[in-house]
């Protein structure tokens, strides 16, 4: 009997309903599991993903041909049961469900266990065969509550406003930004976005969620109340334009010092959308798998490491960036 | 610990140095004056006796993480910093100490003593009282190799500011080998009688690169020229019937040194700033002679008379108990010259000639042939400069000649530490030699952050074999390989040693099959 999914060179298949999660290649059709660029490529014939990630996959990806599903609700093709489940990472992010008369299994993409007050908070799904990311697969990351490190970035966002300087922070545009602008202290001063972030925002409003006020930055370089929002990439340009401004990174590397010096950031937050050593072990255990299949990030480590622990377990390569941490652009 | 664990993090979250010394002045108006004593010995590089091994450090951090060693051991591979792989895995403490940075530092040191049992009780008890950021500190003032982001210069302005005194002054002051358990806050710093430290040495002045053209330095009539000698910066002191030998890094080698007990015979005390070298027979021997002598505690007969090691003295700091730094260079010279009229040819100290030269055409084509004089390239100094402290621009150039390069290919990588963790930074290079390939150098610099980045993913994908943090690479990548010198080895597989190797610059016009064989690079060796 062949089982359920193979893990095959334009990436995860499942044979019996021929249909690709997040796959690297073109192909007919796509299961999504989250709008991020390594998850969701262009050139898909036909896309499938929840509901709230249509509007980002358009807005990224141009005019796809896409249809949206809820969360917890099935389809059926060929004998395959086919469900989303909240993943927690981003807006609309799922872990997709597929199951046959025989086994079940669950893709995670992305995911972290901590309520990020704008996406859907993770939810454990049981199966037999889980597969899962890595990113931060090592026992060093240990996140601190999201309320701590918002305090931390409300201080420092306070203390520049003090200083008269602007505050600018890098937070990749989808995910990180939203998280930031629902959750830091409004009253200190606006919120003002990259044209990136902006864009994002609107195609998230449009799916009917609603997120605390921001603006675009226009040419509105010289708010030292403000703070600005960019994406890794534009950082350097941005702070060039705001002069002397106060440069912060919120990212889950910034827990090492190494990375933080490597980059030459005064203001590392360690504010992560991929669950922690913790998180990752965690749900683990709670999809009650028998095996479980490790994909970007620390797999060898991690993989070894569950194996230790009694939960049969192999790395799987894939195209997922696990390897981004150089750069810190956390996806 | 608090205190101090707060002027880290301000030191750690500003790249502004006048942000820094603000920091540092903060700290120094509310610390007591051992918490001083020892921060200042902290940025100073001194730090207490190791205590602890760090594979029992490893082995009690995994246990108390609750995780296998071998983990502990892959996730400090990619960290790079064993005290913050351990202040991260071990869990939140439960515990709360006042105990001050000298405190702790004093618990560290009472640590020796201890059996290892005691210690490890010690050491769990330090873990559950510290928060993450205090017990990374703790940790690395158990393991050393504190880089806190402040150099010395930083520490100096911040305790000239602080005492009101002046910078050369605060910098002679921290020189030596002081710890805060043979000296007080009061002694090292507000105290003006420096003498009572018999050993003190100056600060060393340090040259810039020569950058620009010899024409910007004005008259060549102004100016001294002098080899620049391939040894160890050293600083010999005579005073009062006693020798003393620094090295630049501030090391008290003077017996690591013997040949300059002799000096004691030598009427005038003085303070004496140079180059040690082998010397045999009037002849200097290669920087690898030289290394056979360094970091050696116990010197033995054989040693010496192999490797006999002399100064080539290029200045004159103190004479007779009078500092004369603020003299000019050629003042300074002159005296010196004197000093070495009463100098016997038995004495392990050579002066260091004076190159002439009357235009700076001249001294390009003195340097072109700057190898046969066994010099690394020439020193230029401004005849009516004074002896300066620290690395200051204006008066002191170095000028050296062009490496030697030869084109290599990557075949072991290993990741960087500290800043550069997680990227492979650590190459080591091999040449051709037939159809084999033949490892013959390490090096770890020369490229930009960016070449490491893409080296790092070539690396990833094209790791053969992995020996713990060391990868086999597919060789691939061919890369200028540059250095200083070359001599005939024994130890290694090559059959040669080189002198400072680095990456000059990466060759990605040009394949493996056109890198340079061991033959080619063999050539170097008669010409060096």
């Amino acid at each position: 009997m062949a089982p359920l999914i193979r893990f095959t060179s334009k990436g995860i298949y499942c044979p019996q309903a021929d249909v690709y999660i997040d796959p690297w290649k073109s192909v007919d059709k796509a299961l999504i599991t989250h709008a991020h660029a390594d998850h969701a490529r262009r050139g898909h014939k036909g896309y499938l993903c929840h509901h709230h990630s249509i509007n980002i996959l358009k807005y990224r990806l141009g005019n796809i041909n896409v249809q949206g599903i809820e969360y917890e609700k099935t389809i059926n093709i060929n004998g395959v049961t086919i469900s989303f489940h909240p993943a927690g990472h981003v807006v609309g992010s799922a872990q997709i469900k597929l199951q046959n008369n025989k086994e079940s299994w669950v893709i995670s993409g992305d995911y972290k266990i901590e309520n990020d007050n704008l996406s859907v908070p993770f939810q454990p799904v049981t199966c037999d065969y889980f597969i899962t990311e890595s990113t931060f697969g090592l026992p060093v990351f240990q996140w601190e509550d999201q309320r701590v490190v918002m305090d931390k970035i409300n201080k420092w966002w306070s203390h520049n406003k003090e200083q008269k300087v602007p505050s600018l922070i890098s937070a990749y545009s989808l995910g990180k930004a939203q998280r930031l602008i629902q959750n830091v202290d409004h009253s200190i001063g606006p919120v003002l976005c990259h044209p990136a972030i902006a864009n994002t925002n609107e195609a998230i409003i449009a799916s009917g969620i609603k997120m605390k006020e921001s603006h675009p930055i226009g040419d509105n370089y010289n708010n030292t109340e403000a703070l600005f929002i960019c994406p890794p990439a534009a950082i350097d340009s941005l702070s060039k334009k705001l002069g002397k401004s106060s440069v912060a990174i919120a990212s889950g590397w910034m827990a090492l010092r190494g990375a933080r010096r490597r980059r030459n950031v005064e203001h590392g937050f360690v504010l992560s959308d991929h669950a922690d050593w913790a998180g990752l072990n965690q749900a683990i255990r709670d999809t009650g798998a028998q095996k479980v299949y490790v994909t970007h990030g620390y797999s060898d480590i991690f993989s070894k490491w569950l194996n230790e622990k009694g939960i049969p377990s192999q790395t799987v390569e894939t195209a997922f960036e696990g390897e981004k941490m150089v750069e810190t652009e956390e996806v | 610990m608090k205190q101090f664990s707060t002027l880290f993090q301000a030191i750690e979250s500003t790249t502004s140095s006048n942000a820094k010394i603000s920091a540092i002045v903060n700290y120094f108006e509310q610390a007591q004056d051992l918490d001083k004593l020892w921060c200042i010995a902290i940025f100073s590089h001194k730090r207490p006796k190791r205590s602890v091994t760090t594979t029992l450090l490893r082995t009690w951090a995994a246990e108390l993480a609750d995780i296998p060693q071998w983990l502990f051991e892959e996730t400090y591979h990619i960290v790079g910093d064993l005290a913050e792989t351990i202040s991260k895995v071990t869990p939140a403490n439960k515990n709360k100490e006042s105990k001050t940075l000298s405190d702790w530092i004093q618990y560290i040191i009472d640590l020796k003593e201890l059996a290892e049992e005691e210690k490890k009780e010690k050491i769990l008890y330090a873990w559950s009282a510290l928060n993450s950021d205090e017990r990374f500190l703790f940790n690395k003032l158990i393991t050393g190799g504190f880089r806190m982001g402040v150099a010395q210069k930083t520490i100096v302005k911040a305790l000239s500011r602080l005492l009101g005194q002046e910078e050369n002054v605060i910098a002679h002051k921290l020189m030596g080998n002081w710890t805060p358990q043979n000296i007080s806050y009061q002694e090292l710093l507000l105290t003006e009688d420096q003498k009572h430290n018999l050993s003190k040495p100056y600060p060393f002045y340090l040259a810039y690169a020569l950058d620009s053209d010899l024409q910007n330095l004005g008259a060549p009539d102004d100016w001294f020229a002098e080899y620049k000698w391939d040894g160890i910066r050293g600083q010999i002191i005579k005073r009062d019937s006693h020798i003393y030998v620094w090295s630049r890094g501030e090391e008290l080698v003077t017996h690591q040194y013997p040949e300059f007990d002799a000096l004691i015979d030598i009427p005038d005390d003085f303070v004496i700033d140079g180059e040690v070298l082998v010397i045999k027979e009037e002849k200097i021997a290669s920087f690898n002679a030289l290394q056979k002598r360094i970091g050696r505690k116990a010197v033995s007969k054989k040693m010496r008379t192999e490797y006999p090691v002399k100064m080539m003295v290029y200045d004159l700091l103190e004479l007779n108990n009078a500092d004369i730094r603020d003299q000019q260079q050629q003042k300074r010279r002159l005296l010196l010259e004197k000093l070495f009229l009463g100098i016997s040819s038995e004495m392990p100290l050579r002066l260091s000639p004076l190159v002439s030269f009357s235009t700076w055409e001249e001294l390009h084509d003195i340097r072109n042939n700057i190898r046969k004089k066994d010099a690394e390239g020439l020193m230029l100094k401004r005849k009516t400069g004074p002896y300066k402290t620290g690395r200051k621009k204006g008066d002191w150039y170095k000028w050296k000649v062009d490496p030697m390069t030869i084109d290599a290919v990557m075949i072991y990588a290993q990741r960087g530490h500290g800043r550069r963790a997680n990227l492979f930074t650590d190459f080591t290079f091999a040449l051709k030699d037939g159809d084999r390939l033949v490892p013959f150098a390490k090096a770890y610099s020369g490229l930009t952050d960016i070449e490491f980045r893409e080296v790092s993913q070539f690396v990833r994908k094209n790791t053969l074999e992995k020996f713990g943090p060391v990868s086999s690479v597919r060789p691939e990548l061919v890369f200028e390989v540059a250095f200083e010198g070359i001599a005939e080895s024994k130890r290694h597989k090559s059959g040669i040693a080189l002198r400072f190797p680095r990456i000059k610059r990466w060759r990605k016009d040009k394949p493996v099959s056109e890198i340079n064989t061991l033959d080619d690079i063999k050539k170097f060796l008669s010409s060096d």
